[in-house]
């Protein structure tokens, strides 16, 4: 009941002129650059930070225009799936593979709305799901001391690569370096400079900003112009669109997929490391083994368009569960929002329950209004949508580096910071050949601070005894977590990544035939 | 060979992060811990995981043969010059130049890439300056 009166006053706060227009234009901005190939959720979220930021919108209104674009960015991936067979981001792959096939029968309108219609599904059961999960989560987040928190941060990285991570050596030397970045700068606890080099500059640390902006958005600019001739242009292709409303049979025959979806979706967004690729990954192959009887999966199957769809969008609200309650992201967008919180001076985490209520209610109604709104947006002007994958990328990535140039001074007026990011620029596009992941770096610039004054906070309560750490039950258990959870990729994760590969391959195979 | 070089380099870096890091001057007032410890230990994580990368190298990217690479150098460059010349030059020109640069090589024909770019350059001065009223860079024109 508790529940429900702080969900109104969330409702009240989200409801006012000023916020709903910002969640429409957040999602249309996010369905936007979730269609569009090569602009994901974690790009779309980067890019508009800096632009809410200089807007000089206050804590509550800039996070509703970031999850708003979150939750776009979600729906829009799957556009480009059904009507090009590329993805629009990494979660939307697994709706290629009835997605496309649908669109080749003339079902292409039919595939959107029914896929809209499960992403509403999936997001709107995760957001209930957030509403019961997170306060649970804090009650336990707040026997936390600072050692366990230690634990917790080491366990967020040691999972980070996910259970389809293939070189875990890469995911820590990537953490390392992000926590590495961190801590340049003058030393919080005892004034000292590190790692400054005498230049003044890097006294008050690198901006997470600049480097979060420069290695997702500038390194994307650079991989377009490596393969400029490459398949992105997206001219030459031409889907009819057909009907669009699915029939109430069809909707009928898919409701029992999306909802198991949804809650598989759910469980993989809040364990960590596991994040939406994998909820749409588990919740297509859980489906397909319950349900293909006849073999119709891969062939264009409606049930195989909604359950990718509902279990990414789940996965998406479920990621947000630890990210709000302990203030430790599972997944590469949702630590893009961490860095909104931190830049906001909003610490995520047990304690913004009880001290900033209204920030958490109004986030969490401003899900639900994002959410009917994508609905609403996404069936009748799917069209429009569908046009804008016709802007070409060389027309775009222009755009999309000016526009991170923009935000950046906008911030703080400088070339300095500026020279920064094309710096993060070049290093996200050589470490993304190299196949090394980004999102542990942009974790490590945002927790690495929190991480060390936790641990030297445990250390010094201690009298500096280091076994402070692992001291009482709680963080050993934290502890043997986070060793699992790097382990277990190194055993498992090439098994899980070569079949997933091995589905999307095969069928690439039958379209072609 | 990609991975080796990497790991090298990695190593290389953890190394001198770790000298860095010894080298921290402490202030007299420190803490049980000090500003060394966490970053000697992350300097151990990077050295680490930078040997297992050398030694167990995974197959190499597909690297861009060279025309391309100078084409990505020379992007590059460009944004570090747009970086360093757009005080100077203001933000609707030098906008204009990056964008059209940009364009361009992104396979545009060139008269259309000068058109791109400028509006580029105007839409964004339009909308983030004249609407949302963002200070950018004023060039000795006064835009």
């Amino acid at each position: 009941m508790e529940t429900l009166s702080s969900l109104a006053d969330g409702f009240v706060i989200a409801l006012t002129w000023q916020n709903l227009l910002l969640a429409l234009l957040g999602c249309f901005l996010g369905t936007m650059m979730g269609a569009l190939p090569g602009l994901g959720p974690s790009n779309g979220v980067a890019i508009l930070i800096p632009l809410a930021f200089t807007l000089g919108l206050g804590a509550t209104p800039s996070l509703i225009l970031l999850t708003s674009v979150y939750y776009g960015a979600m729906y829009g991936g799957r556009i480009s799936s059904i009507l090009l067979n590329i993805p629009g981001d990494e979660p939307a792959m697994m709706t290629c593979l009835d997605g496309y096939p649908m669109a080749k029968k003339g079902r292409a309108g039919e595939a959107l709305s029914l896929s809209g219609i499960a992403s509403f599904v999936g997001a709107f059961l995760a957001t209930w799901g957030l509403i019961l999960l997170a306060p649970q989560l804090v009650k336990i987040a707040l026997l936390f001391g600072p050692a366990e928190y230690f634990a917790l941060f080491t366990l967020a990285f040691a999972t980070l690569g996910g259970v389809a991570s293939t070189n875990q050596a890469k995911t820590a030397f990537a953490a390392a370096l992000g926590i590495g970045l961190a801590t340049v700068g003058v030393d919080t606890q005892t004034g000292v400079p590190r790692f400054t080099f005498g230049e003044v500059h890097l006294y008050d640390g690198i901006d997470f900003l600049v480097a979060i902006v420069g290695l997702f958005a500038l390194s994307e600019v650079f991989l377009f112009l490596e393969h400029r001739h490459g398949n992105a242009d997206a001219s030459g292709h031409k889907v009819t669109v057909g009907r669009l409303m699915p029939s109430w049979s069809l909707l009928k025959s898919c409701t029992p997929t999306m909802l198991r979806s949804s809650f598989l979706g759910f469980l993989a967004g809040v364990l960590p490391g596991a994040g939406a690729s994998l909820g749409s990954f588990i919740a297509y192959t859980f489906e397909k083994k319950l349900v293909d009887k006849e073999g119709t999966f891969g062939t264009g199957d409606p049930r195989g368009v909604a359950a990718p769809e509902a279990g990414n969008n789940a996965a998406a609200g479920g990621a947000l569960v630890p990210m709000l309650a302990l203030g430790v992201p599972g997944s590469g967008t949702t630590a893009v929002l961490l860095a909104v919180l931190l830049a906001l001076n909003i610490t995520p985490g047990p304690l913004l329950f009880t001290q900033q209520p209204d920030v958490v209610w109004g986030l969490i109604a401003a899900l639900f209004i994002a959410n009917v709104m994508l609905l609403l947006m996404n069936i009748p002007m799917i069209g429009l949508f569908t046009r804008v994958l016709l802007i070409p990328p060389r027309i775009l990535m222009p755009i999309v580096a000016m526009v991170s140039f923009v935000g950046i001074y906008g911030i703080s007026g400088s070339s300095f910071d500026l020279l920064v990011m094309v710096g993060f620029g070049v290093l996200g596009w050589v470490l993304r050949k190299l196949d090394v992941p980004l999102v542990p770096i942009i974790l490590g610039t945002l927790l690495g601070n929190a991480m060390e004054n936790n641990l030297r906070r445990a250390i010094t309560i201690d009298n500096g005894d280091w076994f402070a750490l692992i001291d009482s039950p709680l963080s050993i258990g934290l502890w043997t977590l986070a060793v699992i959870g790097f382990l277990l990729p190194i055993i498992f994760g090439k098994v899980v990544k070569a079949r997933m590969r091995h589905m999307a391959k095969d069928e690439e195979g039958s379209t072609i035939d | 060979m990609s991975d080796r070089i990497f790991g090298a380099v990695g190593l290389i870096l953890a190394l001198g992060y770790a000298w860095a890091a010894l080298i921290i001057e402490e202030s007299f007032l420190s803490d049980a811990v000090g500003p060394k410890a966490f970053p000697l230990i992350i300097a151990a994580v990077l050295g680490l995981s930078s040997l297992v990368i050398f030694f167990k190298p995974d197959t190499a990217p597909h690297w861009p043969a060279l025309p391309r690479l100078m084409e990505v150098g020379a992007a590059i460059l460009v944004m570090v010059l747009y970086a360093i010349l757009l005080p100077e030059l203001g933000f609707v020109i030098a906008t204009a130049l990056a964008a059209t640069y940009l364009t361009w090589r992104l396979g545009t024909r060139p008269l259309s890439s000068v058109v791109s770019g400028c509006l580029t350059s105007l839409g964004i001065y339009a909308v983030f300056h004249l609407v949302l009223g963002l200070s950018l860079a004023r060039g000795p024109l006064g835009f």
